[in-house]
Formats: C-alpha cells, structure tokens, sequence
C-alpha cells in the first residue's frame, strides 16, 4: 500500500481515495486516542522545563527564569538535601530488597504448583493466591495495622501464646522494611505465577516420563526441565525488574509509612509528592522526578543490553 | 507412572506447601472480619483472634449510617462504572485500528502510543498539566487522565489478532465497513478478553487512590480509598485519645475493620469468575508487550 501511495500519477491518486473512503473511519477512531495521548502523555512534558528554571506561578513555562547554574541550582540542591539523600537509598535498598526476595519467590511458587498433583485443589490455591493482587495499598496497610498491631494484632497474640515479643513490625525501622517487603511478596508472587505456569504449559509432559522413566528424581526433573523451560521468562522479567530498580510505586510505601519509620520509608516518589504537591517546591520535585526516570531509562537500556549479550531477545 | 515411596512423600510436601500458602492469603482477612463483628469488650480484652467472639453488627451500622462513608461508597461504585465503560470504549477505539496492515501510518502511531510506556512526564509535571486545564478538585480527574492503559491496549490488540483476518476480508468483501465489521465481528468474539479489561479498570478505580491524593481537595469527591486511608489515620488518633477515656476504642477498632471489609468485599465477589480470561489475558500482554 505504502508503494502504491508513493508512486506519481493519476491512478494512484484516486487509488489513494479509494483507500481513504474505505479507511477514513478508521482514523476518525484513533482520532479520540491521539489526542488523549497528545494531551495527558506528551504535552506535560513541557512541564519538565521546570525543574530547570525558577517556577513562577504567574507566568507559563517558557517565561519563567532560568534557575542559577546553568539551570542545575534545583539538581545541585536536591543532592545536599538531607531528606532526598535518605529517599534515594530507601528507594535503592527496598528495590534491591524487593528483588532479592520477591524476584525468586513466584518462580520458586510456580514450580511447586506444577509439581502439584490435584487438578481441583491447584485451582483453588492459585484463585486464592491472586487474591492478594486485588487488594489496594490501603486495605492491605489498613490489614497489616490490625495484625501486627503490638498488644492486640493477631499475629503478636500467636506469638505472645508460644512466649515470644510483642514484636513492632511496623514502628521499628528494620522490622518496618521487613515487613515492607514481606507484604510486597505476599501482594504479589500469586499473580506472579501466571506468567510462569503459561511458560510451563509449553513443556511437553512426554519430557517429565521419560526422565522418569531414566529414574530422574524430582529434583533432577525440575532442574533440567522446568527451569530451563523457565529461563526466558525469568531473563525478560528479570531486565524489567533491573529496569525499575530506581523506580518507584507510591501507593505501597505511602500508605504502610508512618511517623515513626519515616527514615527507611521515604522514597524518591513519596519525596515528590510530600515536597512537590503538599510545600510546593515544584522546581526541586521536579528535577527529582526527572533524576529519576533518566536513570531508569538508562539503567532499562543496560540491563536488555545485557539481555541480547546472553542471546535473549530482549525486551523490544 | 510409577512413584516412588520418597516422591509420594514429596507430594504431600507440596500440598502443605500450598495449604500453607491459602492459610497465610486468607488468614488475615478472616482475622480483620472476625474483628469487624466482634464485640467491643472482646476486642479492648485482645480475645480476638480468628473467630469473632460476641457478635454484634455495630460496627457495620455505625459504618452504614456515617452518611460521609456511604456517600463515597455510591461515588466510588459511580465512578467505577463510568470510567469502566470510558476506558473500555477508549482502549477498542485504540487498538482496532491498528490490526489493518494496510492501515497508512500504522508504525508511526503505534510507536507514538507505546514509547508513553516507558517515559512518562512525571508526578509534578502531570500535576502542573491538571492545574493549567481546571482539573483539580474536579471529579474529571478522576475519570479522564488515566481512561486509556496502553498494556490493556496490547492486550486487546493481541486478541483482536488472534480472530482470523479471513474472517475479516470476507465481510469486507460482502462490503461491510471497518465499523460494522468492529461491531458485528471483532467485539463479539473478544467478549472473555474486554471482560477481562473491564475487570483490571474496574479494579484499577475502586483501589486508586494516589490520582484523588494529589488531585483532589474536595471531600465530597473522595473515593473509598482515600477516605478509607483517611479513616484509618484519623481513627488512629481517636484511639490516642480513647485511652484518656474519651469514647470507645474495641468500637473504633471494630470500624476500621468494618470499613476495610466494605472496600474489600466487592472485589473479591467479582475476580474469581473472570480468572480464566484474565490469565489469558496477562499471558498475551507478557508475550506482546
């Protein structure tokens, strides 16, 4: 089609007007989209300008003053204070944290339901272990306040029975990120599973007889037939996750913080919110939050980088 | 096939394994609905554990009563179903037409709509755009800034390519238009997949919460959740000053687990029916996206 439209002359012209009274509705459908892309995507962009001048709130972007240092006062700033110090290393500890144990716990769960035998009750434990997926932030913190509550949560009462605590998961600074990341795991690894278990059902069952039939145990059939079967999957998502390291969701660490953790809690995007959105330092939450997807970017392109080194396909 | 006596015994380990994992998924919310009809002096006197012990539903109509607490309820269910139906018509308008191959700028709008999946403007930037266009405090914000999800758009898409395109070149042929085409053909086939959809937006509005933060000043406006966080915060304080005696903390903590139970029950009514098309679902996304 491309070639024809391409061509000179008068055939292709009304070729071209065929193909647009044909196709003309079609365009009027993206019409809607385009401009909701155009609009809430691309033009905010504008806005990032304004980690880089001084923000006025009387004027557009484009005439407000440069910041001081080249327009970098607000990124030097950022880095000699205190408060965005600390959210840049929560956010980088948590991350690191949430990989190290959350990365390897849908993989691990995956497994053991494919070695589950029991059609009906495997069905039952994976609806039950997506439930968690559905459950906001601030019902799961609303949950966890009830059962890590010191005196009367239940988990501290069953403890309290066997001679153990109370124990402060959440107003203790390390229980706090263990807890974070505890919760993390237990939102997530059900749903998680999905992507692997349809990886599984790729694998021939005839691969799992014959090894028995070698005399393979359990763990040498998951060894070399399930995990290879895996390895992409686990590769792909393993460049994504590396991709998000400096990433940050607000929602779980805004509403499990509290006063008391607020060291370890703040992350670069709660830092956003709380200096940006509620004191109105739009210049320097700006920049922050510019800091920060610049490095994601690039930190996604390394990682598939990586990923094609290892002969993966990568992400794109 | 034939098992061993050590591999009969390694599937009895999965099953506690995974029998392990239900109790650890459900136990908490046993705990929190144990607690939300539990009397009051059972909770002062922490015999709550899993079982309700005295049971009362005053918890719940003190909840139902709290005209500010129903109020969000009816907006938050209004507002799911509006920008469920928005999002969906948003998300077919999108991805139908990009299927035709022949359809001319096809390459350039799609990396146009998929490159907004990895840079996005950011918090403040997004924020000052709802500013310049009067959207703060207005339930527009609610609606129409997150209405098209680009990942639900490859899902749809992938589904849309998986019904066979001689299908379509024999309605075009009989001369039925790209429209009705949609309408009689495509939309008809995909009903597990936009069911699908409309249960991650559906979901995705009831549990947001940080769009209404930022955004949102009016109270009227608040859905579920931001009440819910605000409830739980401020019925924290109330339970300080409960303990100078000032009104009735197993009541209080009877509420706040009555007023997570309500946000959390329409969900779980609704997700375990769909599960077949939303693993579907994830599936295609995971391979196309």
């Amino acid at each position: 089609m491309s070639a024809i439209a391409a061509a000179p002359g008068k055939p292709s012209k009304s070729r071209f007007l065929i193909y647009l009274s044909r196709y003309w509705t079609l365009y009027l459908l993206l019409a809607l989209p385009i401009v909701y892309f155009a609009v809430f995507k691309y033009f905010p962009m504008v806005n990032i300008l304004v980690a880089f001048k001084k923000y006025n709130i009387t004027t557009s972007v484009f005439n407000m003053e440069w910041a001081q240092n080249n327009g970098f006062e607000h990124f030097i700033k950022a880095f000699s204070n205190r408060d965005f110090l600390y959210a840049l290393r929560n956010t980088l500890t948590l991350n690191l944290l949430d990989l190290l144990c959350g990365f390897p716990a849908p993989i691990i769960l995956a497994i053991v339901l494919n070695e589950l035998k029991f059609k009906m009750f495997k069905r039952v434990t994976q609806t039950i272990a997506y439930m968690p997926h559905f459950l906001s932030w601030i019902i799961i913190s609303g949950m966890a306040l009830q059962l890590f509550a010191p005196t009367s949560g239940l988990v501290n009462l069953a403890l309290g029975k066997i001679g153990i605590g109370p124990i402060h998961f959440l107003d203790n600074s390390s229980n706090w990120v263990a807890t974070y990341i505890f919760l993390g795991i237990w939102q997530s690894v059900g749903w998680n599973t999905i992507i692997y278990l349809a990886a599984l059902t790729g694998i021939s069952p005839e691969l799992y007889e014959a090894a028995a039939v070698d005399g393979a145990g359990r763990f040498r059939r998951i060894w070399h037939i399930t995990l290879p079967g895996l390895r992409s999957t686990i590769v792909v998502l393993l460049i994504m996750n590396l991709g998000r390291i400096l990433g940050s969701e607000f929602d779980r660490p805004y509403a499990l913080s509290n006063k008391l953790v607020s060291d370890v809690s703040n992350v670069i995007s709660t830092f956003v919110y709380t200096h940006g959105i509620k004191s109105l330092q739009f210049s320097l939450a700006t920049a922050v939050g510019l800091f920060q997807s610049v490095i994601c970017v690039l930190f996604l392109l390394g990682a598939n980088a990586m990923a094609e080194k290892f002969g993966e396909r990568g992400i794109w | 096939m034939v098992y061993s006596k050590s591999s009969k015994i390694g599937d009895w380990v999965v099953v506690v394994f995974c029998a392990l994992l239900i109790l650890v998924c459900i136990l908490p919310l046993l705990n929190v609905f144990s607690r939300s009809i539990s009397s009051s002096t059972a909770l002062i006197k922490n015999e709550v554990m899993l079982l309700p012990k005295g049971v009362t539903f005053e918890a719940y109509t003190n909840v139902l009563t709290d005209s500010k607490y129903t109020w969000s309820l009816g907006w938050t269910a209004i507002l799911t179903v509006i920008c469920t139906i928005i999002s969906l018509t948003m998300t077919v308008l999108c991805s139908y037409p990009l299927i035709f191959a022949n359809l001319k700028g096809r390459g350039v709008i799609n990396t146009y709509i998929v490159l907004t999946m990895y840079f996005s403007a950011g918090t403040i930037p997004n924020y000052l755009l709802m500013k310049d266009l009067n959207l703060l405090n207005n339930p527009l914000v609610l609606i129409i800034p997150g209405c098209l999800s680009v990942f639900n758009m490859i899902i749809l898409r992938s589904s849309f390519y998986g019904i066979p395109e001689s299908l379509r070149e024999s309605a075009e042929l009989d001369g039925a238009g790209p429209i009705r085409i949609l309408v009689s053909l495509y939309l008809p086939l995909s009903t597990p997949t936009l069911a699908t959809l409309a249960l991650f937006y559906a979901v995705g509005r009831w549990n947001g919460f940080s769009d209404a933060l930022m955004y949102m000043k009016t109270r009227e406006y608040f859905p579920i959740q931001l009440l819910l966080y605000n409830i739980l915060n401020n019925l924290q304080s109330v339970e300080v000053a409960t303990q100078e005696g000032f009104s009735n903390p197993g009541l209080s903590e009877s509420i706040k687990a009555a007023t997570v139970m309500f946000a959390t029950v329409p969900i779980l009514l609704v997700y375990p029916w769909l599960q077949r098309y939303f693993i579907a679902g994830v599936t295609l996304g995971a391979v196309k996206g």
